[in-house]
């Protein structure tokens, strides 16, 4: 565990947080957008974390981990850092689980931001006072599927970066893939009788979907987990 | 420990058809720096690759430390220490927390770690740019770091793949007295590749040469000198005819004569006399500006083995 630790301070120090304040750019940005900006948009419907409201919020791990996820695989590599840690006595499993966590985390640290100062500025500007909180089950499954949904953005991330040679190619492979996941996943939820969706309840529905991508995140991650070994990446 | 520190034994390594490592059996005592000498492509890198554990042996094995590097390549990572082909510093990060990075990754505990890390870096003159991201450094200061690195966790071999690589010659021996002070200091083995032959001249007591994934030869720079070829006499000067030359290879002290320019140089069979043979081109009729005594480079050493080889 303190392996995974050291590689989670360390992917903090080198590329979550490298480069002072400006670091903090790229997030701001995104809570401005998806805490600040479509909240007020949205008001009650945010509040009620209605479908259109968690698509939305499903939408932050996918844009974050894009951005970082090839930085730390692709780009150690790149930067031919990747060796000299090989030659460490770091395992293989705490590199992979420690960057994958590191980055997980950070997606998940700005859905909660996003979360909570959407509740109270929608709170503060358009409940004429009357504070209200998300329905706690909702609010709950919000967090669950932002998780489980970072965790299947950075496995993806990880198995497409350890078959590119740059950080720019695994950024464009991944935000192709992406929208194509974004739009299969709408073309067979519409594909899906209207009958099945009457006889479930939002929660039901909800529950389904994070049963559906916490079987894609093991499946994604038992790969990676099973690619990334130093004597293949040695030799890549 | 007693023994060997490496031993490796019909070690070879073949990517398809190539023959990185071929049948390579070497023993490399505890307490020394060991070179590993040899033109870029001839197997170095890979040598270090496999006593790392990084690669699986295609036939042969080796151990490092008493370890097996096919089965605990794992106990041989956790002691020792590498600078491999690129220095493999984080570059956005400060030299502070390149060297507390791996630190933490040997379990150093923080205040032993504070206070190594101070100490390697005061000796390097680095201290005061410790806050630095190492992105902004020089190249020499990257290496010295990267050095620094590898000794962090007082490893007891560390494995150095052409440190000095690109470097300009002040460069490199700043580094290369840098790496020797330190050596000396921690009194740890070295395995050092290098296709530097001053380097390994200056900073090796056993040197090995590979060439093409074979070695050709291991021993201290002196026993190859005496195997690959004797005391030498340089003779300056000028007026060195066919005539001269062939008045010299008729002697048996000579082994051997060449002229380059001006440059007659006479390979002796032992530590015979330079006096008659000086006489001998006088004679003929010579003109000899300068005469030194010396005994074949580590460079003409390498040449010669190259030679051979290739014949």
């Amino acid at each position: 565990m303190s392996d995974i630790l050291t590689m989670v301070w360390k992917e903090s120090k080198d590329v979550l947080f490298q480069g002072g304040w400006k670091s903090l750019l790229r997030p701001l940005i995104m809570i401005g957008i998806m805490g600040i900006y479509l909240p007020l948009q949205l008001g009650s419907q945010w509040l009620g974390l209605t479908p259109l409201a968690m698509v939305l919020l499903l939408w932050i791990p996918f844009f974050v981990i894009i951005s970082f996820i090839g930085d730390v695989i692709a780009g150690e590599r790149e930067r031919h850092t990747l060796e000299t840690l090989l030659a460490s006595r770091m395992p293989d499993r705490a590199i992979l689980l420690g960057k994958v966590i590191a980055i997980v985390l950070y997606a998940w640290g700005m859905g909660v931001i996003s979360l909570l100062l959407g509740l109270v500025l929608v709170d503060l500007f358009r409940t004429q006072g009357n504070w209200m909180f998300y329905p706690l089950d909702l609010f709950v499954d919000a967090l669950v599927l932002i998780l489980l949904a970072s965790v299947l953005a950075a496995s993806a991330g990880v198995l497409v970066s350890l078959k590119v040679a740059t950080v720019r190619q695994a950024q464009q492979i991944l935000s192709v893939g992406t929208i194509v996941f974004v739009f299969g996943s709408v073309f067979v939820l519409r594909a899906v009788p209207a009958s099945v969706y009457s006889s479930l309840s939002y929660s039901q529905f909800l529950l389904i979907v994070m049963a559906v991508i916490a079987v894609l995140d093991a499946i994604l991650l038992g790969l990676s987990l099973m690619s990334f070994q130093r004597s293949r990446l040695i030799l890549s | 420990m007693a023994g060997p520190i490496i031993r490796t034994e019909h070690l070879s390594r073949f990517f398809s058809t190539v023959k990185a490592v071929d049948d390579l059996s070497l023993e490399v005592p505890a307490g020394i720096v060991f070179g590993f000498l040899g033109p870029n492509g001839a197997g170095k890198t890979t040598t270090i690759h496999l006593l790392l554990g990084l690669l699986e042996p295609t036939q042969g094995q080796a151990s490092v430390l008493g370890f097996d590097t096919r089965t605990q390549a794992h106990e041989i990572r956790t002691r020792i220490g590498a600078l491999l082909e690129f220095a493999g510093l984080y570059e956005r990060m400060t030299a502070e927390d390149n060297l507390d990075f791996y630190g933490r990754i040997y379990h150093v505990p923080a205040a032993e770690r504070r206070a190594r890390i101070k100490e390697l870096l005061t000796h390097l003159d680095l201290w005061d740019r410790r806050k630095d991201p190492v992105g902004k450094w020089s190249r020499g200061m990257k290496q010295k770091l990267a050095v620094a690195r590898a000794l962090l966790h007082h490893p007891p071999l560390i494995f150095l793949d052409e440190p000095t690589a690109g470097f300009d010659p002040v460069a490199a021996a700043t580094l290369r007295n840098d790496l020797t002070s330190l050596v000396a200091r921690e009194g740890v083995t070295v395995f050092l590749n290098t296709h530097n032959l001053t380097e390994a001249e200056k900073l090796c007591a056993q040197v090995g040469v590979i060439r093409q994934g074979k070695l050709l030869t291991v021993g201290s720079p002196d026993e190859l000198r005496v195997r690959t070829g004797g005391p030498q006499a340089e003779i300056v000067g000028d007026g060195f005819t066919d005539q001269t030359l062939a008045l010299l290879r008729e002697r048996p002290e000579v082994a051997n004569v060449a002229l380059h320019n001006s440059h007659l140089t006479i390979e002796l069979r032992g530590e015979s006399k330079i006096g008659p043979l000086v006489s001998l081109i006088v004679r003929s009729g010579g003109e000899v500006e300068e005469v030194r005594r010396g005994k074949a480079s580590l460079e003409d050493v390498f040449l010669t083995l190259m030679e051979e080889e290739n014949a």
